[in-house]
């Protein structure tokens, strides 16, 4: 390998590796071995410990761009609501989540027989930010009058059952910036003290950790993974835990490319130094 | 032959608007990821399309959602309604706001942005003493430290100890030497440590994205996976 130098190697080998190592387990699926993490075990126990019938509120707060790591959050979130007979109020403080959150619950509704108007309403978008947030908790007919069809919620079976957040067991937020966790947690959480979850994009997760140790938070979802933990809780395997075979894949590799931009890094010094030392 | 009828029409039962929809996302993914290569007249093409899309989609939903049952029907509502003539005021404030592209009217845009940039500090200031600020300082005070098992108390010890660490890191009034300069070493630690997670996180994040792209490739467009 006379003249080949590691360190002018052309990133676009890199992409084509990260390429490789991507489609490879996507098409032939490894199940590697996955455990579930505290935070995504008490989410999971806070809603089986939910009485059957309760109103739980999905508030989706993310747009298309994170739907890999989002969509398989709500679906399984749902899926676990339906099973348990949960009914499912949604909101959203983003204007791309309702069509969203309707593509997910729709064929799970299908799937469980369950009926729109009793079962569950998605009550859309509302301008606001935490405005609305604060509306709610005074009253969510008055902040969100209409659901997400045009419909005038007073005609809505499911909503003459809620009034505020005192008639919502569990507040489960999927959230991939603002408005989103931060604020449900300073304008609701803390204000009505309802019980609050949230599922959001791994670059956001790490500063919503301290608020499950603190009790803020029941139960959490961070990024791709925490989809995945949650899949696999409800036993329906989807998205999520076949993309994090490649997730695990792609992190070794990029793991040894670390190590191995340090190695190249160290020996370069040392030879630097050694040719300084020769010289002198 | 099945393979190459589900690529090119879709698999049995799809509709034609769905085939379409596939091959047009495909073939704007690739142009996407053609930058990797490098810059080419793909990507930009493709790039103008999203950002031309994402502006007239975001026109459309705040007219409809917003200005609409927002401002013009409750200044104009159908006949038998009363008209709520006080949705004047957020309308004068809003065409303040336009007033930034008339420089010698643009002085009046500072009014709009003092009423939300003032609205939003008086609300979002009570929520964060109430939701970060005590809520946290309470939940490290009361941090058990004689229960939940070793593990358990460890950790939570190394929480405590990692606050205090990190805020005298940030504490500028006294020179870092000594307890206090030992101190903020080990704030920068936990900073690294703290640094480092957010650095995995946002990699795990990234490389979903991909997989999510990878998936729709394979399996929608490509009828690759199971």
């Amino acid at each position: 390998m006379a003249g080949f130098d590691i360190r002018q190697i052309d990133r676009r080998v890199i992409f084509t590796l990260i390429f490789v190592v991507v489609a490879w387990p996507l098409i032939a699926p490894m199940r590697l071995p996955m455990d579930v993490t505290a935070p995504v075990q008490q989410l999971y126990d806070t809603v089986e410990a939910i009485p059957e019938g309760s109103v739980v509120m999905l508030a989706g707060d993310y747009s298309p761009d994170t739907m890999p790591e989002l969509q398989p959050m709500v679906r399984a979130f749902v899926r676990h609501a339906f099973r348990r007979n949960l009914r499912i109020v949604t909101t959203s403080l983003w204007a791309d989540s309702p069509p969203l959150i309707e593509a997910a619950m729709t064929p799970l509704a299908e799937e469980y027989g369950k009926a729109y108007g009793t079962d569950f309403v998605n009550l859309g978008y509302m301008a606001g930010g935490t405005v609305t947030l604060l509306g709610m908790g005074a009253s969510i007919p008055n902040t969100f009058p209409q659901d997400y069809y045009q419909t005038p919620v007073g005609e809505i079976p499911l909503m003459r059952e809620v009034t505020n957040f005192d008639d919502v067991a569990l507040v489960m937020n999927i959230s991939s910036g603002t408005p989103g966790t931060r604020e449900w947690v300073q304008q609701v959480q803390s204000r009505y003290r309802v019980p609050l979850a949230s599922g959001t994009t791994a670059v956001a997760a790490p500063p919503f950790y301290p608020y499950v140790q603190s009790g803020q938070l029941v139960g959490l979802m961070g990024g791709l993974k925490g989809a995945a933990e949650y899949e696999m809780l409800v036993e329906a395997p989807g998205d999520a835990v076949r993309g994090m075979d490649a997730q695990s894949i792609v992190h070794a590799l990029i793991v040894f490319f670390i190590l191995l931009g340090n190695v190249v890094y160290l020996a370069e010094r040392r030879s630097k130094a050694a040719r300084a030392d020769a010289t002198a | 032959m099945n393979w190459l009828h589900d690529f090119l029409l879709g698999t049995p039962g799809t509709t034609p608007s769905v085939v379409v929809g596939t091959w047009v996302a495909a073939v704007l993914t690739l142009a996407i990821y053609s930058f990797l290569y490098k810059d080419n007249p793909f990507y930009r093409a493709a790039e103008s399309v999203f950002v031309g899309l994402g502006a007239a989609y975001w026109l459309a939903i705040l007219y409809h959602n917003t200005l609409v049952p927002k401002l013009f029907s409750p200044l104009f509502p159908p006949a038998g309604e009363p008209v709520l003539w006080y949705r004047v005021f957020p309308g004068i404030l809003a065409v303040f706001m336009l007033l930034r592209f008339f420089p010698k009217l643009s002085w009046l845009s500072r009014w709009s942005l003092g009423f939300v940039v003032g609205m939003y500090a008086g609300v979002n200031t009570t929520g964060f003493a109430q939701g970060d600020f005590v809520a946290q300082i309470h939940a490290t005070v009361t941090t058990p430290l004689t229960t939940g098992g070793g593990l358990s108390i460890a950790l939570n010890a190394a929480a405590i100890v990692g606050v205090i660490a990190t805020l005298v890191y940030f504490f500028f009034s006294k020179e870092h030497r000594g307890p206090i300069g030992g101190a903020a070493r080990l704030g920068i630690w936990f900073l690294m440590v703290a640094f480092g997670a957010s650095f995995g996180y946002t990699v795990m994040g990234r490389v979903s994205l991909l997989i999510g792209r990878m998936t729709f490739l394979l399996r929608d467009w490509l009828h690759l996976m199971q």
